[in-house]
């Protein structure tokens, strides 16, 4: 190949690559809007006040709601708050402030180890540890799955946060001779508080979103139940009910329902990125 | 030898020299004095102990509610295919199988992709637009589960029946890979969405690692004349271990998708090298057959394979973390 020849391909080469690239990010960006787009036409006819206020309508019938499927969201969420948010938090504090150690080590370590462990399988594990034993699918079982989900995001971006504090901030609480603890809760942890807050929200809107922890554990409700220990309806399994069924109308819902999960999903999300770097960016 | 444990030897006392400050301002340091510190020390130390407790408590208790399974099949449960839960016969080959496939499949699609985007928003985007863009890609991340599984069910499902399968049909039939008849529902469609699942992490991480490579390095293949492609190529080289670990992390959330795989791989306990058929995967078989498991054996075996799911994400996550790890300490952070 001349010199030239080879100049000419090195540069086509060139183009070409850099084009793929954009094409794939193209590719990329066009699927997510593709999914907003369909979740938006297809769950149109639904995306009214009846979806978050009414009950669901009997089999066979048009219309109603997933009014008890928001509140046993909500339920289920909060009880996972109960103790995934406490756990996660101090477990974070306690990692920010231990660097070294085997202990801290291991626990970081087992929190990457539960950040990766398959929704279904803490399913599982919430099933034998409450479900057996009380030999009944509960709410409580389902708000067991979704702390032990949220632990881990809550510890990673707990330490994180902290770690992102100046630690001029430290120097200057013990400077003062203000004790090490009281120095964290009230210098630190106010320093750190939007993140780690909104933190605490993206693993909300994680638990949220998730389906397979709770299909056998919470198992859904068609009616109305805010009783801890029986079974309890939450937005993801009414989707997933609703999109299996063979009636267009209960399809539709089931997109208007996803509709309203992304909106809270990505409200949540985009907080946290804004938040995020408008506080650490230096 | 001598010099370089002398190198050594600097670094370490380089290292120490700092270390003093930071031991004093931590828990574990020289200060012991305080009785509220001690509590708080141990109260934080608890609570991270809660965190341990918890995983070895589900490892212990899968352990002991899958030990039926485990005694009765013994290797048998991962080597047979026959799943039969009218005579009670519990072979998991089929569900491993489907997960590997389809995981595997969706990294074969995702890995040239994500590295596609990631080399655009490290090298190419201009800085304003990077943001936002990478922004985008990982809002995918954040779409729940089961609202791919509905996208997949009512949109592409539908698509892959009566577009695209009877054209693989068509013009590969004669391949076993695409041998069938187009269900719509099934292993394609599973490597699909998985295929969009895992895109995101393994665009954030690829990009965070080529970030990482310093500029000197681009610099100087553009000043010996390379065209911007050739530089990235340097750029890749570099980033490749990191690369990897991004896509070994995919894998794991691969292996464990449940809602959005069991809405489209069509439910079946078949081994086929065909994408057309209906498969499972072990998250799948779980999502299905766990709440109606009736008898003691039955429940058993799932509680199996949900053992085995996490031994696998355990083994994918962990050599992820070493790699990570090693770029971390030898470039800097990579968020991963």
């Amino acid at each position: 190949m001349s010199t030239a020849a080879l100049y000419t391909w090195r540069k086509f080469k060139n183009a070409m690559m850099l084009s793929m690239t954009g094409l794939s990010l193209l590719a990329v960006i066009g699927v997510l809007f593709l999914i907003l787009a369909y979740t938006v036409s297809k769950g149109i006819n639904h995306i009214n006040w009846d979806l978050i206020t009414q009950m669901p309508a009997p089999v066979g019938e048009e219309g109603g709601g997933m009014a008890n499927a928001i509140v046993g969201s909500l339920i289920l969420v909060a009880l996972g708050s109960a103790y995934g948010i406490p756990v996660g938090l101090f477990a974070g504090i306690y990692l920010a402030e231990t660097e070294k150690g085997w202990f801290a080590r291991t626990v970081r370590f087992l929190t990457e180890v539960l950040n990766g462990i398959p929704s279904i399988v803490i399913g599982v594990v919430a099933f034998i540890v409450v479900v057996l034993p009380m030999k009944r699918f509960s709410a409580l079982a389902g708000g067991f799955a979704l702390g032990i989900l949220m632990i881990p995001l809550i510890t990673r971006t707990t330490e994180e946060m902290i770690r992102l504090v100046p630690s001029s901030f430290r120097e200057a609480g013990l400077a003062l001779g203000i004790p090490r603890w009281k120095t964290m809760l009230f210098v630190i942890l106010p320093a750190a508080f939007k993140g780690i807050f909104t933190g605490i929200f993206l693993s909300i809107a994680r638990a949220i979103g998730e389906t397979a922890p709770l299909l056998f554990t919470a198992l859904g409700n068609r009616f109305w139940s805010t009783e801890l220990d029986q079974p309890i309806a939450s937005m993801t399994v009414f989707i997933y009910d609703y999109a299996r069924a063979p009636f267009d109308d209960w399809n539709q819902q089931a997109w208007a329902a996803s509709f309203i999960l992304i909106m809270l999903v990505f409200v949540l999300n985009i907080i946290f990125r804004f938040v995020t770097r408008k506080t650490y960016t230096a | 030898m001598s010099l370089s444990m002398q190198d050594h030897n600097d670094q370490r006392s380089g290292q120490q020299a700092v270390r003093p400050a930071a031991r004093a301002l931590s828990l574990g340091g020289m200060f012991r004095k305080n009785p509220g510190d001690l509590i708080f020390e141990n109260v934080t130390r608890f609570f991270a102990f809660i965190v341990l407790a918890l995983v070895v408590l589900m490892v212990y208790e899968m352990t002991v509610q899958s030990w039926p399974s485990i005694q009765h099949f013994g290797f048998s449960f991962v080597s047979s295919s026959d799943w039969d839960p009218v005579n009670d016969l519990y072979g998991a080959l089929p569900f491993i199988y489907g997960t590997l496939f389809s995981s595997l499949g969706a990294l074969l699609l995702a890995v040239p992709l994500s590295v596609g985007v990631a080399i655009f928003l490290s090298e190419i985007a201009p800085g304003w637009l990077e943001q936002p863009l990478s922004m985008l890609v990982e809002l995918l991340a954040a779409i729940p589960s089961i609202v791919y599984g509905l996208f997949g069910i009512f949109v592409m499902v539908p698509w892959l029946q009566t577009d695209i399968q009877p054209f693989l049909i068509e013009e590969f039939g004669w391949m076993p890979l695409f041998e069938g008849a187009p269900y719509g529902f099934g292993m394609l469609a599973a490597i699909l969405i998985l295929t969009i699942m895992i895109l995101p992490i393994i665009t954030s991480i690829s990009r965070d690692v080529m970030r990482a490579i310093p500029d000197t390095q681009r610099e100087a293949a553009m000043a010996l004349g390379a065209t911007r492609w050739e530089a990235i190529r340097i750029v890749l080289t570099g980033s490749k271990s990191g690369i990897l670990s991004a896509a070994l992390l995919g894998l794991g959330r691969a292996v464990g998708e449940t809602m959005a795989v069991t809405m489209v791989i069509g439910n079946s306990a078949d081994i086929s090298i065909s994408v057309l058929n209906p498969a499972h995967t072990m998250a799948s078989v779980l999502a299905n057959e766990f709440a109606e498991a009736t008898s003691q054996l039955y429940v058993s075996s799932l509680i199996e394979i949900a053992l085995l799911l996490f031994v696998m994400t355990l083994i994918l996550n962990a050599i992820a973390r070493g790699i990570v790890w090693r770029i971390t300490k030898r470039y800097g952070a990579v968020a991963a």
